[in-house]
């Protein structure tokens, strides 16, 4: 989730309040592990459903948001007591979705049936269902919610759904299965991960139309290039720096946004896949599947800090505004 | 390999949506020969009416999708003929003007239907293994799918090896097919540094696949057939025929695994693959056939959808500038196997993992970690061009 900078400012004025906390979700665990964003001990797990993958936050932080994949069904929890409070409709096998700004609606990648659903947060309903290509799976929102961006994996294209009217405006094609959307808070930028192509496609939202200006490569010495996948991406609020989980290679890519180049990889945990920062993003959360971890990485020093156990095959993360 | 930073053109935004750069109408057709079969030794084997072509209608299907956010438009033919029919049915195809054609067959008549084709044609083989059609008797026409006896060997050979179990009993049939894939695990042996300690023959002597109560005689004859052998750590069958291979786990002389024609078996896809986002291929497939997808299927699939994305791509529908497309550096497509599938343009295979399924799941996925090559790790797998003596290619 994207925090506006001057919410990072005033936490670092702020005085100590709560501390923020991590969910996990863990795909073959069947549960989402709670972390302390601060001293990152584990405060709790508990039973999600089958299968959850995609994890996100209402803005106000209350609730907790879970695909719940092998329940074709999104579980929705309280950040406090960890109670499933209700489930709403996702249409079947949700894996990635993707939460308005203002908190509704949703909108949900339904990975087997080549559409993305949107639906209301507050009626518990259905409002579209939007024809995609095969394979639906990474979803973004605009800054300015415009545009809902969906990638569809065997099509390998990034599809930009109008939320005004849920039409499908324009589509580009991508490398082979792309994965994850993120845009730039300033809304210049739009980066599609391609797990199987190896790159990071840059889209350039500044024009009329979307277009592809460039795709990002990456090469580390020692691991085949066959193993540097892309998938999960942050782009930190500033504009300054990407993220790129990259699966089996066990790094994470850190992308100067100003250059388009890669100035770093991280070593953290195996097939690592999707990241969350803290509010402040001081810190950035990424899920490590093979080695049933997080890692902790210092989003300045731009280090891995520590690596804490979580459930089984951790997949998502998203931590909790203050 | 990646392309740094690749700048593209301008003529990128031609691909968005009310502005194709072409409007491509693509036909292809799927070609399948039906041969006079014996039944199979189980039943779980009966071959399905809609082999192969269920396999092409989720790929058309696939296809559709993407080209509808294109403007492109994708149509197949599916024709089966009886051995004696082929050549003539083949060659009204390529009459009619099919210009991309999927075919099922075995290799002496995938390779005198290649030369029936001519130039023009792009052929995509989806069942014959033969190591010959990727060596001497390559053609330019013709595209491999399915891989060679020599790739499943090398994969089967690669885990024996990662497991430190190098010393083989092979036993093999006698028909000529089981005797080339005994001559691919003569070589893949040799390749990876396994010893074949053994080869014993199992004669094929026709007879019923059902009798009742034939477990009893499997029961007596395999114990003695395998009885004796020189010490090994497993029993590699070299089965192509499907006659034996099944009945031996359980009955061997001396307890070993088998691998090979039963046991743990090398293929290209099978119905419990989940991994890699195969469980989607599994559920569109189910609900399209009512059924479980088989090798030829997805080989099928593969074929047509290496064409989608050629003609997405490449945004044409001509067959020489598709072919051409396939094999420059620039083509690769996800297959469900975690790595991009590409094609050797020394010789038109197509570069992939092989799964070792034992029969309910995935055991591995060759090439196996610590097995290198210069080019690609799948170029472990299989005839490497040094020792291909294709030249159909330009090699």
């Amino acid at each position: 989730m994207k925090r506006l900078a001057l919410a990072a400012l005033l936490a670092t004025t702020a005085l100590p309040a709560l501390a923020e906390k991590v969910f996990v979700s863990n795909e073959r665990g069947n549960t989402v592990t709670v972390l302390d964003a601060a001293s990152w001990e584990v405060l709790d797990e508990f039973a999600a459903g089958n299968r959850p993958r995609g994890i996100t936050l209402s803005p106000d932080g209350k609730l907790l948001y879970v695909c719940a994949s092998d329940d074709d069904l999104v579980r929705v929890f309280d950040t406090e007591t960890y109670q499933e409070l209700y489930t709403l409709p996702s249409g079947p096998d949700p894996e990635l979705f993707v939460l308005h700004p203002s908190g509704n609606p949703l909108y949900i990648a339904n990975e087997d049936d080549n559409l993305v659903t949107v639906v209301d947060t507050e009626s518990h309903t259905v409002l579209a269902e939007v024809p995609v290509g095969v394979e639906p799976e990474g979803m973004g929102i605009s800054a300015d919610s415009r545009w809902v961006v969906n990638t569809s994996e065997t099509t390998n294209m990034a599809h930009f759904i109008d939320t005004e009217d849920y039409e499908i405006k324009h589509n580009i094609l991508v490398d082979q299965r792309p994965r994850y959307a993120e845009f730039t808070a300033d809304g210049k930028w739009l980066f599609v991960t391609s797990e199987i192509g190896g790159t990071v496609s840059v889209i350039d939202m500044t024009g009329e139309a979307p277009t592809l200006t460039q795709k990002i490569g990456f090469e580390v010495s020692g691991v085949l290039p066959e193993w540097l996948q892309p998938v999960g991406a942050k782009a930190t609020s500033d504009g300054n720096w990407l993220f790129v989980a990259l699966g089996p290679a066990n790094r994470v890519a850190v992308i100067n946004i100003q250059t388009m180049e890669v100035e770093k990889y991280i070593l953290v945990g195996q097939r690592v896949w999707q990241l969350a920062f803290t509010p402040d993003e001081k810190f950035l959360v990424t899920t490590n599947g093979n080695s049933n971890d997080v890692t902790i990485i210092d989003v300045e020093a731009q280090e891995a800090i520590r690596s804490v156990q979580v459930g089984q095959q951790p997949w998502g993360a998203v931590v909790t505004p203050e | 390999m990646r392309n740094f930073a690749i700048m593209l053109a301008l003529g990128m935004c031609a691909l968005l949506v009310g502005a194709p750069a072409v409007a491509v109408e693509m036909r292809s057709a799927v070609f399948r020969i039906d041969y006079p079969r014996l039944a199979p030794i189980s039943r779980f084997d009966v071959v399905p009416e809609d082999l192969g072509f269920a396999g092409a209608v989720l790929a058309t299907e696939d296809n559709m999708t993407t080209g509808s956010f294109l403007g492109h438009s994708y149509e197949i033919e599916t024709v089966s003929v009886p051995p004696e029919g082929a050549d003539a049915a083949f060659k009204a195809l390529v009459e009619a003007g099919h210009e991309v054609i999927v075919v099922l067959a075995r290799d002496e008549d995938l390779l005198r239907l290649s030369d029936i084709a001519g130039e023009g044609v792009l052929i995509l083989n989806a069942t014959a293994q033969g190591v010959a059609l990727r060596d001497a008797e390559c053609r330019a026409n013709t595209l491999h799918i399915a891989p060679s006896d020599a790739m499943k060997a090398d994969a089967v050979a690669q885990f024996a090896v990662w497991k430190k179990w190098p010393e083989w009993l092979m036993i093999h049939g006698s028909n000529p097919a089981d005797l080339a894939l005994a001559e691919a695990y003569r070589r893949a042996a040799a390749k990876f540094g396994a010893q074949i300690v053994e080869e014993r023959e199992f004669e094929d002597t026709g007879g019923a696949r059902r009798t009742d109560s034939g477990h009893v005689l499997v029961q007596r004859q395999i114990p003695v057939a395998t009885q004796g052998a020189e010490d090994h750590d497993i029993v590699v069958a070299a089965d192509a025929s499907d006659y034996f291979a099944p009945y031996l786990p359980f009955h061997l002389w001396t307890p070993a695994p088998v691998m090979g024609s039963s046991g743990l078996r090398p293929v290209t896809f099978h119905a419990s693959q989940e991994a890699w986002g195969a469980t989607q291929f599994q559920t569109r497939f189910e609900e399209l056939a009512g059924r479980y997808v088989r090798e030829e299927d997805y080989n099928t699939w593969l074929a047509l959808r290496v064409i989608g994305e050629a003609v997405t791509r490449a945004s044409t529908g001509e067959v020489a500038a598709l072919r051409e497309y396939l094999l420059s550096d620039e083509f690769e497509v996800a297959a469900f196997k975690g790595v991009p599938v590409t094609f050797r343009p020394w010789n038109g295979q197509l570069r992939q993992p092989i799964l070792l399924f034992d029969g309910r799941i995935t055991a591995s996925v060759s090439p196996q970690d610590g097995f290198l090559h210069q080019v690609s790790p799948l170029d472990t797998l299989g005839l490497d061009e040094p020792e291909s003596a294709c030249t159909a290619f330009g090699g």
